[in-house]
Parts: C-alpha cells; structure tokens; sequence
C-alpha cells in the first residue's frame, strides 16, 4: 500500500522555509478586542463581538488554506489584543526579519512575543536602530525589487533608509496623509512584481507621482471600498482575498486574471484591520522580486 | 544651529543649518518636497551638493542649506523637513559602509575637501587627519581615528564616511590670519604692484623659517632657462626650502646647466645657441644615469653645482615625478604617477608654506594633495595657472602673475635684507 501524503495544510507550529507552499503566521484571536484606541477607528464604545471575530478569523484562515497557503500560530496572549495582527509583528526579506517597534505604548509588550517567535522560525533577527520607530510588514511591502515604504503615523521615515542599505534595495518612502490609513499596507497592496492595488486619497500628490513612476500597473480602488479596507488584501498565488463589500475592486481585478475571495471581517475592522493585518507572509509576498530569485 | 551671520552687504541677520537628505530621494520625490516644504514655510535653501546613486538599489545623498530669518522659523523648518528624513548633520553620527572592492569607495561616499573636517563617531567629533581634496574618509572604529584615503589606497573591507551626515568642514577662519597674508585677499591680477607682495611672501618665508615651519618648493624648468637658478641656489643654501618637488626637466636643465653651462641647447651667459647644444639635455641625462643617479653624481663630484646639487649638498629632500614626455629620465624620476602621488603624500606631512613655480601639473597636483591651511604662493607668467590653483577652494593661496627670474631674483633680495636685519 501506498504511504498516504502528509495532510495538506496540517496545523503547525512549525516553519519550514523550503516547504514550497505560502506559509502566512496567524495568531488567534482568544485575547482580541478593543481595549484602547490608537486609530480613528478604534472606540471602545463599539465594541467586537468576540464569538464573531472567533468565526471570521477561522473562516479567513480557512479561505486562504484553500488558496493553497500553509498556516502557522502565534500563541496569543492576554492583555494583547492586537496581536492578532501579525503583519505587524516584522518584515520579512528571505530569511530576515526586522523586527517591529512600536510607536504606541499599548503595541510594546507584543515585540518580544513576535521576536522570540521568528527566532525559533530560524530567521536572522534585525533591529531597527534605537529611537526609530517600524511597524513592519504594515508599513514596508515589496513590489518588485522596491521596497514601498509607509512613514509618518505609525512609522518613521529613518528606518526605512535603514532597511533600504541593510537589504542593498530601493525604497521609495510614502507620506501617509490620512490617519484612517495608517498603515501602507491599508491602502497599498502589491499584487505581483509590478502590479498593485492602491487608493490615492491617502497619499499626497508627491507619494501619487511616485508611486506612478515605480510601478507599472497600479489599480486604483475607490473611496468606499478603501473604506471596507479592500487594499488590505492577501495575495495567495493569483488569489486575492479581502474583506466583503469589495465588488469593484474584485470586478477589476478578475478581469486581469486574479480570482478573488471574499471573507467578512467587520469585528476587525472595528479595531483598523482587514485580512493583511491578520497574517504575516513568511515566505515572501508573491510581489515580492527577491522571491523569485535565488 | 550656526551662529547668525550678516553678510558684508548687510542683508538681514540669517539662520542657517545643513541638513541631509539621504536615500531613493529622488524616485520617491523626497527632496523635492523638502525643498517645496522649506519655500512653503518662509525659508530659502540651497543645494550644496547632490550625490545621485547610479545603480537602482544605490541611495542618492543631497546636503541642503536651510535659510530663514528667525531662530524661531528656522527650529519650525527643521521640525517639519524632519519627518520627511531630512537631518541636521551636526545632530548624527557619521553613517560608514565598508569598502566592498579594493581601489574604489562605496557608492555615496563623502568626497572630502580639503578644509580641517570632523566626523562624528558614537557622539563624539573627531579630527580627520591627511586632510586632502577629493579623497574618502576611512574610520576605524575602533580607534576612534578617520583620516582621508585616495581611492586608488581603498582596501575591501575599510570603513568609509558616505553621505554627509556627522560630517563637519570647518573653514579656516579668515579674520584670524588678517596680519601675514592679507594682500591675498585680492584676487589675481597681472596689473599689480609686485614689490609689496614679494616683500611679504619673503617675511612668511622668513617667519617659517625662524619658526621651525616647513617649506616646499614646487618649480618648473623656466627657473632654469630664465637663468633664476642661482637665486633658488641662494634660498637652498639659506635654509629657505626644506622639500623640493618637480619633474624630469627641472632637474634635467639644471644639470645641464651644471655641466654644459646651457639650458635646452641656449647659453645661459651669452643667450646665444651653442651648437649641437640641443644634444646637452641627453648627455646630461646620460651622464647622470652613468652615475648611478644625482646623489651619486654630486658624492662622485660629477655635478658641482645648479640647485640639485645645492639640494643634496644641504640635505633639502626631493622628489622627481616623471611624466609621459620625459627623455631619459633621471634615475631619480618615479615613473609611476600613482607612486609619486603616494610619495609626495608622504613627504609634505608637516608643510606650512608652498611656493609653486612655474609649473602648471606639479603646482595643481600638489595644489589638490595640501590641506587649505597651508599658504601657497603661485608664481606663473601664465595667468591661467595662477587662477587654476586659487580656484582650489583656499584663500590661503595667493597667486603672483609674473616673470619667474624678476621674482626670484627680488626674493633673494628681500631674503637677504631680512637676514642682514636680523
């Protein structure tokens, strides 16, 4: 009789770098909720339904094994809501990981967990030079061989110069201009080495014109899907999967050959996060230029 | 912050700061929104320099002067251009990168002048020493030491200065050199009197002298056929010249002198052209190879006099840098421009006063290996040499337009006034 295959999408703990399928850490929302406020849409008078955030966050994990990723856990721990958004937790360049620092005291505590994590992931650890603020995959997304780079709210514009000749890559900073995008990751999202989905309004004419010049195909999304944070998506092979109420955007990008997935993640939207903000890519975004080469 | 400043045509006091702009500024329109941000906020800026990265990945560096007219507006200029990275270079330390190739820097490195310049290391500012133009400036950590490096001298692995952040040029200050060179001020000028400055350049090079100072002299050929050799000969024997730095053919026609009594083929006594006398240059240098080399020839009393005697005569030390259109050349003579560039290094550690004479391509190769705090005197019947080598960013260089045998011949005669006051 034949060995039977390892089970697809097997619960881990474990990262394997050559496994050869996308691997995305998640981290489990037992401790989420709102318990402070640290963006426009956080109140803690509109509070998440916890047993609804429990479900949306199974239901987006299930959505992406079925686009063919692997996921991984990241123990969560009371007292920090927040991190169960592990796009914040580093940014990941092959086998590196710079590590995030918060600006906001209430995002502090979770650092250490995300360090002694990736640590035991085997990836190489960088900090962020003393002083300087980066919050991670939120902020920094590669297209191509350019890092893109979100600063002023939440990261500063030091660090990513700091990253840019760490990684010997070009990094084109990005003025962040609207407090309910706060993260780039929030209005930006690279899709493939050269396309991205982007929405202007939280961009100044300077970071517009950039981002026109560096990338080949950018796709605009409009005010009220920006709003249903449609940028804040996961790219999974040539699937995209966002929160719903992003009809247009979906329209769009099928039409360019992309499938895409709905989930609906209201309960996080409620603290300023949509499916990127709950999942770290550890393997490299399909965007991402280095991944494609050796 | 620098002190305010008005300018000598007293416009409104100024503030002024240097900040830094570094990384794909240009791609990602940073610097011009700095730029539009300072205009929009009431300052005025200007680019001092702007290094473009050539290759995709590499960063691009601008150091931009911020204007305004009050502290006040100034510390809000700041304040906002920060957030966009720009930076005070006085507030960073000194950001190094390691050489990844022998005989080139890392892309955006500091290109040196050649101003007495500080780099900050771990918060504290440290002197650069070999202080020349166009260099890199290597740090060893470690030591806590930065000194300037050709790029021909990079070995992998060296630390160098890129960007001009923790970089501090601080420019020799005029006013408190007022009493000796003040008539360099001018600027260069066929249609000046002549008495006064060589009178003073003659009191520095006395000064130097007493004060144990060192002096180089830089000289070209037409010292010889100008017949002004005997007047050089006479600032070697008095001790005016501790260094003397030229090429094949200042040697060659002095020797020639020495032994022929001509100077390319023409009498110097009588101005007539011997016959055959073109040959003299050749045998000279024939006969100085037979002998094994200057030194040897004076030692063997082949040579007996000229000013290359003199120099081996009073241990003035020399170096003879060759070029592609020497004959012979003298034994003495390094071939190798990199060599002689490294041995003239060497050799003015310690210069306090340069007289440049009649050479174009010694005087501005020297011009670029001296730290500007070194005075320079240039005398050339040229004024475009004169220009070229007060052009090299120090108002310690003063440029003579002149007849080099009328100047060195007033020289000596200042020289020797001053000794006969003594």
């Amino acid at each position: 009789m034949m060995p039977s295959p390892p089970p697809r999408n097997r619960p881990s703990t474990v990262y394997e770098p050559n496994r050869g399928e996308p691997q995305i850490l998640m981290c489990p929302p037992d401790f989420y909720g709102i318990e402070y406020e640290i963006n426009p849409w956080m109140s803690r008078h509109k509070q998440a339904d916890h047993g609804l955030a429990v479900l949306q966050w199974n239901s987006l994990r299930s959505t992406l094994h079925d686009a063919g990723a692997q996921t991984l856990l990241l123990k969560p721990v009371e007292g920090l809501p927040d991190l169960v958004f592990t796009a914040n937790a580093a940014m990941i360049y092959r086998n590196h990981a710079v590590l995030s620092r918060f600006r906001h005291a209430e995002r502090q505590g979770e650092e250490a967990y995300n360090e002694a994590w990736l640590k035991s992931a085997g990836f190489t650890i960088h900090q962020i030079v003393e002083g300087v603020y980066f919050e991670g995959a939120g902020d920094a997304l590669f297209c191509g061989d350019t890092l893109f780079a979100g600063y002023r709210i939440r990261s500063d514009v030091h660090g990513h110069q700091q990253i840019g000749a760490m990684f010997a890559c070009r990094v084109i900073p990005l003025e962040l201009v609207d407090p309910y995008y706060y993260h780039l990751d929030t209005c930006f999202c690279p899709l493939a080495p050269g396309v991205a989905i982007y929405f202007p309004g939280a961009f100044d004419e300077y970071g517009r014109r950039a981002l026109k010049e560096a990338v080949d195909e950018l796709i605009e999304v409009d005010a009220d899907e920006a709003r249903r944070f449609a940028c804040n998506a996961v790219v999974v092979g040539r699937t995209v999967v966002t929160n719903t109420g992003c009809p247009k955007l979906h329209d769009a990008l099928g039409k360019r050959g992309f499938t895409c997935r709905e989930t609906p993640l209201d309960e996080f939207v409620k603290a300023g996060g949509s499916a990127k903000c709950l999942t770290l890519r550890l393997d490299g975004e399909e965007a991402a230029g280095w991944k494609h080469t050796s | 912050m620098n002190a305010p400043h008005a300018s000598e045509k007293q416009t409104p006091v100024e503030f002024v700061e240097d900040v830094e702009i570094a990384g794909h500024i240009i791609d990602s329109l940073i610097l011009p929104k700095v730029l539009d941000q300072i205009t929009a906020a009431g300052g005025t800026f200007r680019v001092k320099k702007i290094a473009i990265g050539q290759a995709r990945s590499d960063p691009s560096f601008a150091l931009v002067e911020v204007t305004a007219t009050s502290s006040q507006r100034l510390e809000e200029i700041l304040a906002q251009i920060s957030d966009h990275g720009a930076v005070p270079t006085a507030q960073q330390d000194c950001r190094l990168v390691a050489a990844d190739m022998d005989g080139a820097f890392p892309e955006g490195f500091y290109s040196s002048t050649n101003q007495r310049t500080e780099v900050r290391i771990a918060g504290r500012w440290v002197e650069v020493s070999n202080q020349e133009m166009d260099c890199g400036v290597a740090v060893d950590t470690a030591a806590s030491e930065a000194r300037c490096v050709p790029m021909s001298d990079v070995t992998a692995g060296a630390l160098f200065v890129v960007g001009h952040g923790g970089v501090r040029v601080l420019p020799h200050q005029r006013s408190s050199e007022r009493e000796g060179f003040e008539f360099m001020s001018s600027g260069v000028s066929t249609e000046k009197p002549k008495g006064v400055a060589i009178r003073q350049i003659a009191n520095e090079l006395f000064k130097n002298r007493r004060e144990g100072g060192r002096s180089l002299l830089v000289g070209g050929p037409a010292i010889v056929h100008t017949g002004s050799d005997e007047h050089l000969c006479r600032l070697v024997r008095g001790g005016y010249v501790d260094l003397l730095f030229a090429g094949n053919a200042l040697a060659t026609h002095d020797i020639e002198q020495a032994l022929f009594g001509t100077s390319l083929g023409v009498h110097l006594e009588r101005g007539d052209i011997t016959e055959a006398g073109h040959e003299h240059h050749l045998r000279a240098i024939n006969r100085i190879r037979r002998a094994g080399g200057i030194r040897r020839a004076v030692a063997d009393g082949v040579l007996t006099s000229g000013i290359m005697y003199e120099c081996v005569q009073h241990d003035v030390d020399f170096l003879l840098a060759g070029s592609i259109r020497d004959d012979g050349p003298l034994p003495e003579v390094v071939t190798d421009a990199l060599e002689a560039q490294r041995q003239m290094r060497e050799k003015i550690a310690g210069v306090s006063f340069c007289l440049m004479i009649a050479t174009t391509l010694h005087s501005i190769a020297v011009g670029n290996l001296l730290p500007a705090w070194v005075k320079v005197v240039c005398v050339d019947i040229n004024p475009s040499t004169v220009i070229k080598l007060s052009d090299r960013g120090s108002f310690q260089t003063v440029g003579l337009v002149t007849d080099v045998e009328p100047f060195l011949r007033s020289l000596a005669l200042e020289l020797d006034a001053l000794e006969c006051g003594q």
